[in-house]
């Protein structure tokens, strides 16, 4: 019994065309519309902030109201699966992408790709990257073979769009200006320690980075650069990829040479 | 073996991230911290380095807003795990939660939401608190919620069903005296009657926070827990006349919203300390 009156409250709560839930009573008024709405409120005032803080970029983007309206759909059509509010609107992204109203910025579903992604670096397990000094010491006749493991917060966000421009602008990074050349960017999520960074990766980088992600050795993750992108450049790609803090071990060909900070 | 909840008789504030480097750059006049369980529940980055420092300095309160205690279902297993995950790390002198649901179905909701009070629903909660205790090997405390409808199927007081809930469990009891004051505003009872209802000897900690003022579908004064601004007067004068029955109790101040800066937060915990100390003081001859 007591699982249908929770039923009934629950439909009414994220549809506001539901009747008032049966059974609820007041001191003062027999339907107790206004009261109920302050549930309803609650509910949805509270979901469309979430998304307003994990995605404050699009907010800047869009503007508040537009932000507000865009948010409510996305709450009443995806509301919560789970008590861990820091997951909510993973799918955001894909709703704008979808969501008609917003069509005229195209860019806005990578920028909240891009947005997501910090997020879940900020709660991402903590883990020490190795240091430069650690490749250099290498022999060069052990670098094609060596694999690495990345930083369980690194994310990368691809985009036709300059989404780490666009992201940088919108954000307090840098001051708003006209976007002469338009050109795709990909970007690097990251929190080696306790700062979220955002990085525009190079040219072949992310499909560099994206090979080493899937355990391929160095050597084969170069070629998925080059094949990509013929202005990949390995060693600014290395140097990159361990400067940012994005390796947290390294691998070498060898199993007695097997090597973990 | 189940561990009882320590906090210190003295007061506390709700922790948010934007106070962290003054909280840690001075010693702080304070008892204990309370945070949100679920704010914690990421596998590192800020969150835990932050609470790691001010669990060092700091007893430790943990309060949970999502385990749905009031729902007719089955609590959330995996949800409960990460909780016991949570006190196992951190140790908290306390963990709390409330008389509410939050989740149906799928669906997480994000809110306190109400219940009606009867036999059946007594017997859901006090299992879901039998069985919380016994997944965190610890007592939890139950806290009164603030409701702006009524069931007309409820057969039970809220008072009365509280103590049952306590009683039945084993559980202490978390009084928010704002929740008692906003709750008996908005359905026309008095909240001097509630409190001298209340099984105080269950109370192990107190919580006061400020309420917004609308009105309802009759014009009467329809209270919010808002969170977002400083306790009430009729507020403090409830508190006080608890804490002069009960002697010093853990007390904290809870505000979520429109955080203000660290002292004007740490003036209402010094606030809610003067009281505090009046009730410890032996009485003059």
């Amino acid at each position: 019994m007591v699982t249908h009156i929770q039923s009934d409250f629950a439909d009414a709560l994220l549809d506001p065309g539901q009747p008032l839930p049966r059974g609820l009573t007041s001191h003062t008024a027999a339907i107790p519309a206004r009261r109920f709405a302050v549930y309803r409120n609650n509910v949805v005032t509270s979901l469309v902030q979430a998304l307003r803080t994990r995605f404050p970029a699009v907010d800047r983007l869009v503007g508040a109201e537009f932000f507000a309206g865009m948010a409510r759909v996305f709450v009443s059509e995806h509301p919560p699966r789970s008590p861990l509010l820091m997951t909510y609107g993973d799918d955001f992204p894909d709703f704008i992408e979808g969501f008609a109203p917003a069509a005229e910025l195209p860019y806005l579903a990578d920028v909240a790709r891009l947005e997501a992604a910090r997020t879940r670096a900020y709660h991402a397990a903590d883990e020490i990257p190795v240091d430069l000094a650690r490749l250099q010491s290498l022999s060069p006749a052990a670098l094609p073979g060596l694999r690495v493991t990345l930083h369980p917060s690194a994310n990368i966000v691809r985009s036709t769009h300059p989404i780490v421009t666009i992201w940088a602008m919108n954000s307090g990074e840098v001051a708003l200006a006209p976007i002469a050349d338009w050109h795709a960017e990909d970007a690097l999520v990251l929190r080696p320690e306790m700062d979220v960074e955002v990085r525009k990766l190079p040219p072949g980088g992310a499909a560099f980075i994206g090979a080493l992600a899937r355990d391929a050795p160095l050597a084969a993750a170069a070629e998925a650069g080059i094949a990509e992108n013929s202005e990949f450049d390995l060693a600014a790609n290395l140097a990159g990829l361990i400067g940012s803090g994005l390796v947290t071990a390294i691998h070498l060909a060898e199993p007695d040479q097997e090597h973990t900070p | 073996m189940r561990l009882s909840s320590t906090l210190p008789a003295r007061t506390g504030v709700g922790f948010k991230p934007a106070h962290f480097r003054e909280i840690v750059a001075a010693a702080q006049p304070l008892g204990f911290f309370e945070i949100h369980a679920e704010n914690y529940m990421g596998a590192g980055g800020p969150p835990h380095a932050q609470l790691t420092a001010l669990r060092e300095r700091h007893a430790l309160s943990v309060h949970g807003v999502g385990l749905s205690i009031g729902s007719p279902r089955p609590l959330d297993r995996e949800h409960l795990r990460r909780l016991k995950i949570l006190c196992d790390r951190y140790q908290p002198e306390s963990f709390s939660e409330h008389l509410a649901w939050s989740s149906h179905g799928e669906v997480f909701y994000n809110d306190l939401l109400p219940l009606p009070y009867t036999d059946e629903t007594l017997r859901s909660v006090a299992d879901h608190i039998d069985e919380v205790q016994n997944a965190l090997g610890r007592e939890m405390l139950l806290e009164n919620p603030s409701t702006y409808v009524q069931f007309s199927d409820s057969t039970i007081p809220e008072v009365m069903f509280l103590t049952e809930v306590a009683q039945r469990s084993g559980c202490g009891l978390l009084l928010d005296v704002n929740n008692v004051f906003v709750s008996a505003k908005n359905h026309g009872a008095s909240a001097t009657d509630y409190l001298a209802a209340f099984p105080l000897d269950r109370v192990k900690e107190i919580h006061l926070g400020g309420h917004d003022e609308q009105t309802d579908d009759a014009g009467a004064p329809l209270l919010i827990d808002a969170h977002g601004s400083p306790v009430a007067d009729p507020v403090w004068a409830l508190y006080a006349g608890v804490i002069a029955r009960t002697g010093p109790l853990p007390t904290l101040i809870e505000w979520d919203n429109d955080v203000p800066g660290w002292p004007t937060l740490l003036n209402e915990a010094i606030a809610a300390q003067a009281i505090l100390d009046l009730a410890a003081r032996p009485a003059a001859a």
